[in-house]
């Protein structure tokens, strides 16, 4: 489903940082990869590249066949397969929770108002807040904020879900009720990629762990051996300070 | 004073109700100082004011009285405004043309008209030249507020666009406009823009007004789409939306809300500085007001009431522009 391969990414403000150095990885479809690892070390930069948020300045990447770095590949179809969930929610302010949700159906999906608040309906039923669909998202806690991004993400019936350190900007006793909705999405086979800190929802749900530091990929393995055998010394020590 | 008057003094003055209160009086002291002192220099300059010379430039009442000079029959009717010219023909073929209130037309085409015959007789309201002014003020203003909004959105756009070309041409024409003075910019509009493309008078002002207001528009609304989180862009971008939808639904929207207090300014200073027009012969407001006070030396009646003529638009605007701050406040 993803196929990424020795991708370099430099970005120059102010220093020269390379942020992404031959980094290489496959993704099977249905498959749910934790990307994780100390902050810096390119995590977030290789997930805005897959959806194409960063150009890539050397490498490949192929999403469900269709090569992105091709000049003639139309962006905007391949990012409507792909689903987006930030850090920072990034939810539209101006906008109730099911205009939210509804936008991107009505305008790129171009399904009608009332299909899309159907849709739209439905997933906040999924996501547990059907009685906020006429709130604006400044009145809702930053849980609620993330699972309405879940499910705006998901109205577009996504292929792939790419998850940006989702519980991050979260109070603790809200982390529960946003991993309870992406731990269900891994459930129902979707193909997901989370960049996380979240070390036991990755080692209930991710079928494979990446480990990267300072822009490279240092480990990927299975959960199992990520948490029980490491191969290498950065992983152990990583492992041992945030477990 | 005894100690305890004192102390209660002191109370008195730490009350903050009365310390208002003596706010308040002491603002109505320099209003009713002010108007006092206004009053007694004119007296000093020997002005006779003369305010009732004033309301018959709003609004007057003209006395219509329009008598037939010769027998003849009437070939055609022109609408003029209020008004319809009358046209008609004598006996030895020579036009005549009398000008009626509509209201007031008794005759059609073909009726016979003879010497002597009264026409229209009455009185009518008319425009008086300040409203007249008012009116075209507020029709120029509100052209170039729609044309300035409509330029300094592509400008604003192209000064954020990372292509070369529209990026420095908007550059260019934003330091264009505001390194050199409206007033320049009118002539410019009006003696070679004008020219050359066959504008009249009104359709000069109106642009040079449009462009010029253009330019800081344009220098608003980049500040407001800049002022917008990244985080808004590309979460519209990996929704699938291309560049134009996520700018139309999602970042212009925001960003409106956000610019609307230094656009209301804008608008306001436009409604002024359209008083510039004047010098190419637009009766706008001010230069009404100028030539009523050539005729009749009333400067200081006519320029106070033009003066509150300007505030009644601007603060109109004022007041919808709060209105709709209240309304978009509804998702903060």
């Amino acid at each position: 489903m993803i196929d990424v391969s020795g991708i370099y990414k430099t970005f120059y403000s102010r220093h020269k940082v390379d942020a992404l150095i031959d980094v290489s990885l496959h993704v099977e479809k249905g498959e749910v990869v934790v990307i994780c690892g100390p902050s810096g070390s390119g995590k977030s930069t290789l997930l805005r590249c897959l959806n194409h948020l960063e150009a890539i300045d050397r490498g490949e990447i192929v999403i469900d066949t269709i090569q992105l770095t091709d000049s003639r590949t139309n962006i905007n179809k391949v990012r409507a397969e792909i689903g987006m969930v930030f850090q920072s929610f990034n939810l539209f302010p101006h906008m109730t929770v099911l205009e939210n949700v509804s936008i991107a159906q009505e305008k790129v999906r171009k399904r009608s108002r009332q299909k899309s608040h159907e849709i739209a309906t439905r997933l906040l039923e999924k996501v547990g807040i059907p009685e906020k669909a006429n709130s604006y998202p400044s009145q809702l806690s930053g849980g609620q904020q993330q699972r309405v991004a879940i499910a705006r993400a998901l109205a577009m019936q996504p292929k792939i879900m790419l998850f940006d350190e989702p519980t991050s900007a979260l109070d603790p006793e809200m982390i529960g009720e946003v991993l309870e909705v992406m731990k269900t999405l891994a459930r129902e086979g979707m193909t997901m990629c989370c960049v996380s800190h979240e070390m036991g929802f990755a080692r209930e749900v991710a079928d494979r762990i990446v480990f990267m530091d300072e822009g490279r990929i240092v480990e990927i393995g299975t959960t199992d051996q990520i948490f029980n055998e490491p191969r290498e010394e950065r992983t152990k020590a990583f492992l041992a300070q945030i477990l | 004073m005894r100690r305890e008057q004192l102390d209660a003094l002191k109370d008195l003055f730490h009350n903050e109700r009365f310390r208002h209160s003596l706010s308040w009086i002491a603002l109505f002291l320099i209003l009713f100082g002010l108007i006092a002192g206004t009053v007694h220099t004119t007296n000093k300059v020997d002005y006779i004011w003369r305010w009732e010379q004033i309301p018959r430039y709003i609004l007057f009442k003209e006395i219509i009285e329009v008598t037939v000079e010769e027998d003849a029959i009437v070939t055609e009717l022109e609408k003029d405004g209020a008004d319809t010219g009358i046209v008609a023909i004598n006996s030895s073929d020579e036009e005549q043309y009398y000008l009626v209130p509509t209201k007031m037309l008794s005759v059609g085409v073909g009726d016979g008209i003879e010497r002597g015959q009264v026409l229209a007789e009455g009185k009518v309201w008319r425009l008086g030249l300040l409203l007249t002014g008012l009116i075209l003020t507020l029709e120029i203003s509100a052209l170039s507020i729609i044309l300035g909004v409509i330029i300094g959105l592509i400008t604003g756009l192209a000064r954020l666009s990372s292509s070369p070309a529209p990026k420095w041409l908007a550059i260019g024409y934003i330091e264009l406009i505001r390194g050199t003075p409206l007033l320049v910019q009118i002539y410019i509009f009006y003696f070679f823009i004008g020219q050359v493309f066959r504008l009249s008078n009104f359709m000069a002002g109106v642009l040079a007004l449009s462009f010029f207001s253009g330019a800081y528009i344009a220098e608003i609304i980049r500040a407001g789409i800049q002022s917008i989180h990244r985080g808004q862009m590309e979460a519209a971008r990996s929704l699938g939306m291309n560049y134009p939808q996520a700018m139309l639904y999602i970042i212009l929207p925001q960003a409106f809300k956000r610019i609307l207090p230094p656009l209301a300014g804008q608008f306001i200073s436009l409604i002024k500085d359209s008083s510039l027009v004047g010098v190419i012969a637009l009766v706008e407001l001010t230069r009404a007001g100028r030539e009523i006070g050539t005729s009749t030396f009333n400067y200081f009646e006519v320029f106070f009431t033009v003066a509150a003529l300007y505030l009644i638009l601007t603060f109109s605007l004022s007041m919808i522009v709060q209105y709709l701050e209240r309304r978009f406040a509804a998702s903060d």
